[in-house]
């Protein structure tokens, strides 16, 4: 990190950022992180497409068509209520990404402001906050999504909360980090020297440092929390039915693998291309991010 | 005394505190659900006399500290209470699933361990290569991959169509390999990275040149010059791994029928069992702070460089 004296003799933050269009070149030519924003691209437009292509509703139950194998009518096949398994999977996308966002935009409204304070103040807030921290990381992730769901009951509001409470320790880490290691910079020295606020050093300096880290971790959380809320709908502990989730489509599913394998095989394929495609982005972003690394 | 003891003292020490910080949380789980707690922890179908005689030993007119402090005494003791659904104790429906449930999670630390080295050294040793780049995808699938719908698809090809192997159940060798794979696949795919990675940086290493100046024979470089100096990263990772692992291990429960914790754990929820859960999520949580230390205490071992002040 380095500084540089400006013309004005005001002490200012190098571009540490990156600028953005910079970014959005380099991750242009990432060519494993274009393939997933491709991916995510397609499974949002054919959710917002969803209504003028596909002719049946997610809901809809049909006894005379039950469990039946895919076919031109039906591409992905029907479940055990006569439903359509490709209009579940794809309103299937909009519970999924709906809950991925809202679950890692909690965990960074926690972790973010909590790791800036606790990196940025030192001192007895952050052990205090560290001591919460290392609390919350003594149960496994998804355990502890498991207990919350456990006293918070299913649905969808329950489960973004669970998802987005076990993650957050790992942004309010995250943050620390970068906040503590920002604090010791020279410039902040120099900005406090000069009388700049506390809650301005915050706003300008601090906060933008940490966006990076954040940015590339959020898009890798989205991932994990679309799986880690699949791996609830699976055990039936995720929204209620009928709502088509694609974890509930599949632990569903599963009671009829060996006379109907579709029902269960193309919700799995949706999470894991999904899950796939954040993953891809967020490497992607990283490297954008971080100029130092070579491009993959 | 040794540095080395003190170092392990210290970090039992600090153990401690996070132990009974998790028996915290455990007894507050409950008192958070709305309602009466007695109830709650008795169960729907519980008598009157039995809700009573919880009451009574939850003592829940005295002050919530002192109901902390006969919680932590009574799990002290090994009582974790009865279970609301079956009436046996908890600490012997655990007892009866710590087995299955630490032999799966063994079998895939091991196996996890073992092909991630092997993935992660082959694909570092031949950087770019059409090797490298089919384990690096491979490892790229494993931890996208739902490990509930892995199992499944594992199960849909080795059981129903090949008849190979078990759909599910607990016994000998045979249906311990879809669970193994499916549980490890995430683990194999983290280590298999972190290994390459960890590998490749040691490789621009002046000891690492100088090894290969020397003449050291190529495998004898990468094993006892490169890997050994990478081991730190690696084990960190395959520590944490413990923790991903018994979440995964919840899940490949659930969909193998594994008479194991987990699936104890996810059906106490289903018939909101709270003794249970509490005894479980305990359990869980008291192994994995265990092997967190023991990862710490490891690399004082592995690492003489460490201090520990």
């Amino acid at each position: 990190m380095s500084t540089r004296a400006s013309t004005t003799g005001r002490w200012v933050a190098a571009p540490l950022v990156p600028r953005r269009a910079g970014v959005l070149r380099r991750l242009g030519r990432h060519r494993t992180a274009t393939a997933g924003a491709a991916i995510l691209a397609a499974f949002v437009i054919a959710t917002l497409l969803a209504p003028l292509l596909l002719r049946h509703d997610p809901n809809e139950a049909n006894f005379d068509r039950v469990l039946q194998r895919p076919s031109a009518a039906h591409p992905l096949g029907t479940d055990q209520l006569g439903r359509d398994l490709l209009t579940r999977v794809v309103y299937g996308a909009r519970v999924s990404f709906l809950i991925g966002i809202l679950a890692v935009a909690l965990s960074a409204a926690i972790g973010v402001p909590v790791g800036v304070i606790s990196g940025y103040q030192g001192g007895r807030v952050d052990i205090a906050v560290q001591r919460v921290v290392d609390l919350m990381l003594a149960f496994p992730g998804f355990l502890l999504a498991l207990t919350l769901i456990s006293v918070l009951g299913v649905g969808v509001i329950n489960v973004v909360a669970s998802v987005g409470l076990a993650t957050a320790p790992t942004y309010i880490r995250l943050v620390r980090g970068v906040a503590l290691s920002i604090a010791s910079q020279v410039y902040i020295e120099a900005a406090r020297a000069v009388g700049v606020p506390e809650a301005r050093i915050v706003r300008r300096h601090v906060l933008p440092n940490c966006l990076p880290p954040v940015i590339v971790q959020s898009t890798l959380q989205l991932g994990a929390a679309i799986l880690t809320a699949a791996g609830l709908g699976f055990l039936g502990l995720g929204v209620r039915p009928p709502t088509p989730e694609w974890g509930t489509m599949l632990g569903e599913g599963q009671t009829y693998l060996f006379s109907s394998w579709y029902i269960a095989t193309f919700p799995g394929v949706a999470i894991f291309l999904t899950v796939m495609a954040f993953n891809l982005l967020g490497d992607g972003l990283r490297d954008a991010l971080d100029p130092r690394m070579k491009l993959g | 005394m040794s540095s080395l003891s003190h170092y392990v003292l210290r970090r039992v020490g600090l153990a401690l505190p996070t132990l009974f910080g998790v028996t915290l949380v455990i007894f507050l789980m409950v008192r958070l659900i709305p309602g009466d707690p007695a109830r709650i922890i008795a169960g729907v179908q519980a008598s009157d006399e039995e809700v009573t005689r919880i009451r009574r030993e939850l003592g829940v007119d005295r002050p919530i500290a002192v109901q902390y402090a006969r919680f932590v005494g009574r799990m002290l003791r090994g009582d974790l209470g009865l279970s609301a659904v079956t009436r046996a104790p908890v600490l012997e429906e655990i007892g009866l699933r710590l087995r299955p449930t630490g032999l799966l999670a063994l079998s895939s630390t091991v196996v996890a361990t073992a092909v991630g080295l092997a993935a992660g050294i082959v694909s570092a040793t031949r950087q770019y290569s059409v090797l490298d780049y089919l384990v690096m995808t491979v490892a790229l699938c494993g931890v996208s991959i739902p490990v509930f719908w892995l199992g499944i698809m594992l199960m849909l090809v080795f059981s129903v169509h090949l008849h190979w192997l078990p759909a599910g159940g607990y016994g000998g060798a045979a249906h311990f390999v879809l669970p193994t794979l499916t549980l490890a696949a995430f683990s194999i795919a983290i280590i298999a990275r972190m290994t390459r990675s960890s590998l490749l940086e040691t490789f621009n290493q002046d000891y690492v040149r100088t090894a290969r100046a020397k003449g050291v024979r190529r495998p004898a470089v990468i094993l006892r010059h490169a890997l050994k100096n990478a081991l730190i990263p690696i084990i960190t990772v395959v520590g944490l791994q413990f923790g991903v692992l018994l979440g995964g291990a919840i899940l490949t429960e659930t969909t193998f029928a594994w008479p194991g914790m987990g699936r104890l754990l996810v059906n106490a929820i289903t018939a909101r069992d709270y003794p249970v859960i509490q005894g479980v999520v305990l359990t869980f949580a008291v192994v994995f702070t265990v092997v967190n230390l023991a990862v710490d205490l490891l690399y004082a071992y592995v690492d003489p460089r460490i201090h520990y002040g």
